[in-house]
């Protein structure tokens, strides 16, 4: 139990896929201008993570070793189509906000890059947990980037207004102000790795 | 099918909305092949080209087999299955004809496969020039114009970009800033000064 709980854990700090391994930045840049769509874009994402990893476990060993890069991709992309069903069905204001991103986490390198080194190699059990962490890490990275842009760039978490006003600086909302944020915060991280080495 | 449009489609996908910039579409090899200018260069002539084609090949896919079938919702999994296999030919194709073009960018080709500008061109091709399940007049054209114009787009962030991270090797940069965080942050006043040309249409 201690073992999967690591494997769990990894994602979130020590292997975080956005800070640390520097994966998957286009939809974190494109779909953080809000916490909602931050959210949304996270949920999504650890979704397909998860639904690749425990299938890819499950038939790595018919996969023949050639072909398995199509094969993969091939899972994955039918999970992002289902994700993508199930959000035009439910909450088709969060499928407009996401827009073409939805369609994107096909080729967002977190996932393949999952499915190849970790589930591949792994049973099912420890491959569902990688997904799991790894799918929070995203989503906790996703948080903290749109949390910081929402709040500087609109003054509000959530919509919700802080009970406090100011004028909020509106180049966050937009690209370059993603852009700032997401070097800033990679830069801090980058500190914080090599005060402890 | 007039000018105004294809100069609308160029200026909006070459500065307003650039595919890294602004659509934030292929990051990870701008972020990773922009330290020198020749291969810079390399990536974004093969990308280029692979847009292009992808672009007419996935409107053919779309209009002739996804529409009369009814299969619309199939068409993220069959446009990257077919850019995959694709750029896997143009792979194999180069490598036999010219080993030297093939030395310049081949690498990068695999590259490309996962590289999201080309399924978000295929998929912004289908949004844009599809209203309902019908193809808008002249969308052909439109589609492998728009598929030029972000190659060329992306072509011109990382010249840019490689541009002057050529320069920077020699500057004394904070440690923790080195390579990626400093990319960003030079990528975000780059897009900064390209919110210049916002409102150019209206």
């Amino acid at each position: 139990m201690g073992n999967l709980l690591k494997e769990f854990s990894k994602g979130i700090i020590k292997e975080n896929p956005t800070f640390i391994l520097a994966l998957g930045l286009c939809p974190t840049l494109a779909v953080s201008t809000s916490l909602i769509n931050g959210v949304g874009m996270g949920v999504a994402a650890t979704f397909v993570l998860i639904g690749s990893n425990v299938i890819i476990a499950l038939i790595k060993g018919i996969i023949p070793e050639r072909i398995r890069i199509p094969c993969y991709i091939v899972v994955i992309a039918t999970f992002v189509t289902i994700t993508e069903l199930l959000m035009k069905a439910y909450s088709p204001a969060l499928n407009r906000a996401l827009g073409i991103y939805v369609p994107l986490i096909v080729v967002n390198c977190i996932v393949l890059g999952r499915a190849e080194a970790y589930a591949s190699k792994e049973n099912v059990i420890r491959s569902l947990f990688d997904a799991l962490g790894m799918g929070a890490g995203f989503t906790l990275a996703l948080l903290l980037i749109s949390g910081i842009r929402e709040f500087l760039g609109s003054g509000t978490l959530f919509g919700h207004s802080l009970g406090f006003t100011f004028d909020p600086a509106s180049v966050f909302s937009m690209p370059s102000g993603a852009l700032l944020v997401i070097g800033l915060l990679l830069g801090f991280f980058n500190y914080l790795k090599q005060r402890k080495a | 099918m007039n000018i105004g449009q294809f100069l609308t489609i160029l200026i909006s996908s070459l500065f307003i909305y650039n595919v890294i910039l602004s659509r934030f579409l292929g990051l990870c090899s701008f972020v990773a092949i922009s330290k020198e200018t020749k291969p810079a260069l390399a990536m974004s002539m093969a990308v280029l080209f692979v847009i292009t084609m992808s672009s007419a090949i996935t409107w053919g896919i779309y209009r002739f087999l996804l529409i009369p079938l009814g299969l619309e919702y199939l068409r993220t999994i069959s446009f990257i299955l077919v850019i995959a296999s694709f750029v896997q030919l143009v792979e194999m194709v180069i490598r036999k004809i010219s080993p030297s073009l093939y030395r310049v960018f081949g690498i990068y080709l695999p590259l490309i496969t996962v590289n999201c500008a080309v399924l978000g061109v295929a998929v912004l091709n289908v949004d844009m020039f599809f209203v309902n399940g019908k193809p808008l007049a002249g969308s052909f054209i439109y589609s492998v114009f728009q598929g030029i114009c972000v190659g060329l787009g992306y072509t011109l962030a990382m010249l840019l970009m490689s541009g002057i991270r050529e320069r920077l090797d020699f500057c004394n940069v904070p440690k923790p800033l080195k390579d990626f965080p400093l990319a960003f942050i030079i990528a975000a006043i780059m897009s900064l000064s390209f919110m210049g040309f916002n409102g150019f249409f209206r």
